[in-house]
């Protein structure tokens, strides 16, 4: 238990549908997360992955102490992040950082690329050595000229910008850094620089990732272990082999199926999911993949299926009634 | 089509990316540079400016000075066939030299322009900010504030308000114009905050720990005045001519303060006998005003880099 | 007989303030019924303009075609007025964008919206252009298509809406069909359904399909042959399996060896160095020799032409394996040191 140093358990977050402006009244809630448990280990990067609505984002921001949980718990270390004052979160910042989407967004247009890196210096305090020093620092680190300090954002390609966000969540030697989809903004030759920058900033600092992306092939290349969400809900997690060479949960290898892989030679062409994904306003009783898998029986509508070991080959949670490594039959 | 968009903005800010540092400003003032509306509007302004802040240059007299009924109505020089009088304006109802009233009426309807835009600006910057990044009940009740001063009809609003007072300086023209004028301004602030609030960027220095205050310094007011300015430079040339409305209808300014307004008022019985009475304080004003919008139309141009 | 679409040396320029660039700088390819053409790029390579320009739907200003030839079926399309254009527009070739959102009309029924086409071109009735187009939408299969029909573009989830657009791209059976990015919005669960529909339609009306994307893994999956953009130019054209087991450009080999594999563990990724260039400045020579491990004095002097590879140089294929499929005598690059390349030098 030692190692982990961020730990998520049973955590669920609803955001209330209302109607009106005067007089809200709720009509529904969605449930975006809804009971997720898993732990992330010091020096390890743990994936997310899922399709868009999957509640990928709401954890990343629970994660982050920016949205609180609705019940369960975050613990960043022995500290509950969801009970912390603002005084307390702005400390825990130090040590859990971000890296966004989007790095045309995510920069301050009007400042410059100094002063976006030196802005958690500006904030927590200066670094021993200075701040100036420091950030020409952590731009060489992560592979930009020095001297553009004074530049503008404008003035630097997508990957250049996302070094500069990646610059910024690193100024202040945190533990964990959680990426939220941090290259699928970018061209296919430059997400392998900034993949490969981040693994080697893993190595170099010791640091943590959660790394949320919708990407699998992307994800299995970065992670250690890899956690599949579907509405909400962790349906299958284990270590990267597992997930993508044995995987148990169907929906997981209806995902695994349904990407084309880089070589004409291995055409999918088989389609294996129909449909599209339920509303997590209302997602189905029971398993909420049975409306979508082939494997569904009466028990998938009627009981839960529970994030657990199963037996199989390959020894890994599965929240399958029916776990089972081959695929569709 | 985004990427036809894309290779567009490329084209824009090709030329930047690959040279020395430059801003949005920069850009916009290479994009101003080069149109000849703009120029027009600040050369008027200047010289509008000139005649607000030094008169003496242009008129040895002072204002309402060596005024003499027995020679009023004079009518301008180039008029008058004998040619060659003292008063190229001619003179006004009250004998006095109507070049000199020109110059010195037009520091008051500027000083009310920027009083009223200064005041309605610091209301809208403070207002909005805070209304756009807080929300709640402050948002409700400004926002249902703003809406019942959008309901009343602002030119009768001031009429009304400046019937009552007993004194009706340029302050208290300001002061009642700026009163009304503020909840337009405060509007787009708020529109302008809320939309930046919830940026990335603002979203990333509050995952560093950044407090509200330096979320809104470094970050959200940066990025939001821009348009707001823009909007008040226009706004001048607007306030400019309620100034005038007020003076003509007689519940600005008053005698003796002299203001273009006032002029008009002066003529508005006799102008079909001396036109140039209305003529030549309606074109100090239509230059003034118009200048104003061409002014504030060309800077929105120019730093609305989708409009280029 | 003429090729069903034939792009020769096509120039597309966007102008503005006095300054133009270079958006695509003689592209030229050819599309052969039922065949699947992927244009594979990355962001600025030209590969969206490309299309727009072949459609006549570029913005005019900014962006004008300078020179170039497009023909359909031995036909001119370029110069052609634009009452003409539009004739083919639709009818003969048509297109699908990657936003459906925004390229359907959300005021209007989806119904009436792919009635619509049918009645303009096909001077169809009202009633009949609705019944045909349930029949449309049945067979991108959307379902209960009779009762969705009065439903509006918002009630449709993603893929569903794709497959309105592609309904209405369908109405008027155009020979051609180019698909701009279709699935790049879509989750990959239904990006498998989107391309799997296309590949089936594509079959039944033997349509030449001209798939836009910068996915690798899409293209590998569908595409017959691929044109490979960078800067406004075509630097490779193959046949799909070709390229892949033996890229004769530095930077199909460059792209290769960045993007992550999901069937592959743990393989080490070589990113290609640099940036995407930038159109107001395209380097001299090779616009790729900035970023090209391979780059001599030769390639900053010497623009490289699209051209054949010289049999009989190069080893047979990097894989070992299927080289009798391999088809050289159609494998185009624009490397001046191409057959090393491909030869694994």
């Amino acid at each position: 238990m030692a190692d982990e140093i961020l730990c998520v358990r049973d955590v669920t977050k609803h955001f209330p549908l209302t109607r009106g402006v005067v007089f809200q009244h709720e009509i529904g809630q969605v449930k975006a997360v809804d009971g997720v448990s898993f732990e992330l280990r010091k020096g390890e990067t743990l994936g997310l992955v899922g399709e868009s609505g999957c509640g990928k984002s709401t954890l990343a921001r629970l994660l982050m102490g920016v949205e609180r949980p609705t019940s369960g718990s975050v613990h960043f270390e022995d500290r509950d992040v969801s009970s912390l004052s603002k005084a307390e979160l702005r400390r825990l910042r130090r040590r859990m950082q971000l890296v966004m989407q989007d790095p045309y967004t995510s920069l301050n247009p009007r400042m410059t690329v100094g002063d976006i890196v030196g802005e958690p210096f500006a904030i927590h305090g200066d670094p021993e050595g200075g701040r100036r020093t420091r950030v020409r620092e952590l731009l060489e680190i992560v592979g930009l000229e020095p001297d553009h300090v004074n530049r503008y954002p404008h003035q630097f390609s997508g990957g250049q910008r996302q070094r500069i966000g990646i610059a910024r969540a690193l100024a202040l030697r945190p533990d964990v850094i959680i990426c939220d989809e941090p290259v699928s903004a970018l061209d296919v030759s430059v997400q392998a620089q900034v993949m490969n920058l981040l693994a080697d900033l893993q190595r170099e600092f010791g640091l943590s990732y959660v790394f949320i992306a919708h990407d699998l092939a992307v994800v299995r290349h970065i992670s250690d272990r890899v956690a599949v969400m579907y509405l909400g809900k962790i349906v299958e997690i284990g270590d990267e082999e597992q997930i993508y060479d044995h995987p148990t949960h169907p929906y997981t290898q209806a995902l695994l199926a349904a990407v084309p892989v880089p070589d004409p030679t291995k055409r999918t062409g088989q389609i294996v999911l129909e449909g599209d994904v339920p509303s997590p306003t209302d997602p189905p009783s029971g398993c909420r993949f049975r409306t979508r898998c082939w494997k569904a029986e009466e028990i998938c509508a009627a009981e839960e299926p529970a994030l657990k070991v199963r037996t199989g080959r390959s020894a890994h949670p599965s929240a399958c009634h029916f776990a089972a490594e081959s695929g569709r039959s | 089509m985004s990427e036809s968009t894309e290779v567009a903005a490329t084209a824009q800010t090709g030329a930047v990316v690959s040279g020395a540092s430059a801003s949005l400003w920069s850009d916009a003032w290479r994009e101003l540079y080069r149109r000849v509306t703009f120029w027009v509007a600040v050369v008027i302004l200047l010289f509008m400016g000139l005649l607000a802040t030094v008169p003496s240059l242009f008129t040895s007299l002072g204002p309402n000075g060596r005024c003499d009924v027995r020679q009023a109505k004079l009518r301008p020089a180039s008029w008058n066939p004998f040619g060659g009088g003292p008063h190229p304006f001619g003179t006004d109802t009250h004998g006095c030299d109507y070049w000199a009233q020109m110059v010195h009426g037009t520091r008051a309807p500027i000083i009310v322009g920027f009083l009223v835009t200064g005041i309605a600006l610091a209301l809208a910057i403070g207002l909005g900010s805070l209304s756009g990044y807080y929300g709640r009940l402050l948002d409700t009740v400004l926002s249902r504030i703003t809406d019942i001063f959008f309901g009343l009809p602002l030119l009768l609003g001031a009429v009304v308000i400046l019937t009552a007072f007993p004194s009706h300086g340029v302050l208290t023209e300001s002061f009642v114009l700026g009163l009304l004028w503020w909840p337009t301004m405060t509007r787009l602030m708020r529109g302008q905050v809320l939309s930046i609030r919830d940026a990335d960027y603002v979203q990333a220095a509050r995952m560093l720990g950044a407090r509200d205050t330096r979320i809104m310094v470094r970050h959200i007011l940066p990025n939001a005045v821009a348009p707001v300015f823009v909007y008040a430079m226009l706004n001048v040339g607007v306030v400019i001519g309620y100034e005038a409305t007020l003076d003509y209808l007689g519940v600005g300014l008053q005698y003796p303060t002299v203001s273009w307004g006032l002029q008009l008022s002066q003529a508005q019985e006799i102008f079909t006998d001396y036109p140039y009475l209305l003529i030549y304080p309606a074109v100090f004003l239509t230059a003034t005003v118009l200048s104003f919008l061409l002014l504030g139309d060309a800077v929105r141009d120019a730093l609305d880099p989708k409009l280029r | 007989m003429s090729p069903l679409l034939e792009v020769e040396d096509l120039h597309v320029e966007f102008r503005s303030r006095g300054s133009a660039v270079n958006a695509v700088n003689g592209l030229s390819y050819t599309l052969h019924e039922g065949e699947t053409l992927a244009i594979l790029g990355e962001s600025g390579s030209g590969k969206s303009v490309s299309a727009q320009a072949v459609m006549g739907i570029l913005d005019t200003p900014p962006a004008y075609v300078t020179k170039g030839s497009v023909r359909y079926r031995g036909t001119e399309l370029l110069g052609l007025p634009e009452r003409r254009r539009r004739a083919y527009r639709g009818a003969n070739i048509a297109m699908i964008f990657q936003d459906a959102l925004s390229a359907l009309n959300p005021v209007h029924r989806v119904g009436d919206q792919i009635a619509e086409m049918l009645i303009v071109h096909r001077k169809m009735s009202r009633r009949d252009a609705r019944a045909r187009a349930v029949e449309l939408m049945d067979r991108v299969r959307i379902p209960s298509a009779a009762s969705r029909i009065n439903d509006f573009p918002h009630q449709f989830s993603g893929g569903m809406r794709q497959r309105v657009m592609i309904a209405m791209a369908l109405a008027l059976e155009p020979d051609v069909l180019i698909a701009d990015e279709p699935t790049t919005a879509l989750d990959v669960t239904v990006q498998a359904q989107i391309m799997k529909l296309l590949s089936d339609l594509q079959d039944e009306m033997a349509m030449g399909l001209i798939l836009i994307t910068h996915d690798l893994g899409v293209v590998a999956d569908v595409a017959d042959r691929i044109a490979l953009m960078y800067a406004g130019r075509v630097v490779e054209e193959a046949d799909v399996e070709d390229l892949y087991a033996r890229p004769a450009h530095p930077y199909a080999e460059g792209l290769l060896a960045s993007v992550p594999r999901i069937d592959v563990r743990g393989r080490e990724l070589t990113p290609i160095k640099g940036a995407p260039p930038n159109l107001a400045a395209i380097p001299s020579g090779c616009p790729f020799h900035p970023r090209c491990p391979r780059a001599r004095d030769r390639c900053s002097r010497e623009v490289p032409g699209l051209r054949l590879l010289r049999a009989g140089e190069g080893s047979p294929d990097r894989s070992g394996a299927r080289s009798g499929a391999l088809s050289p005598e159609s494998h185009r690059s624009a490397c001046h040191y191409a057959e090393e390349v491909s030869g694994g030098r």
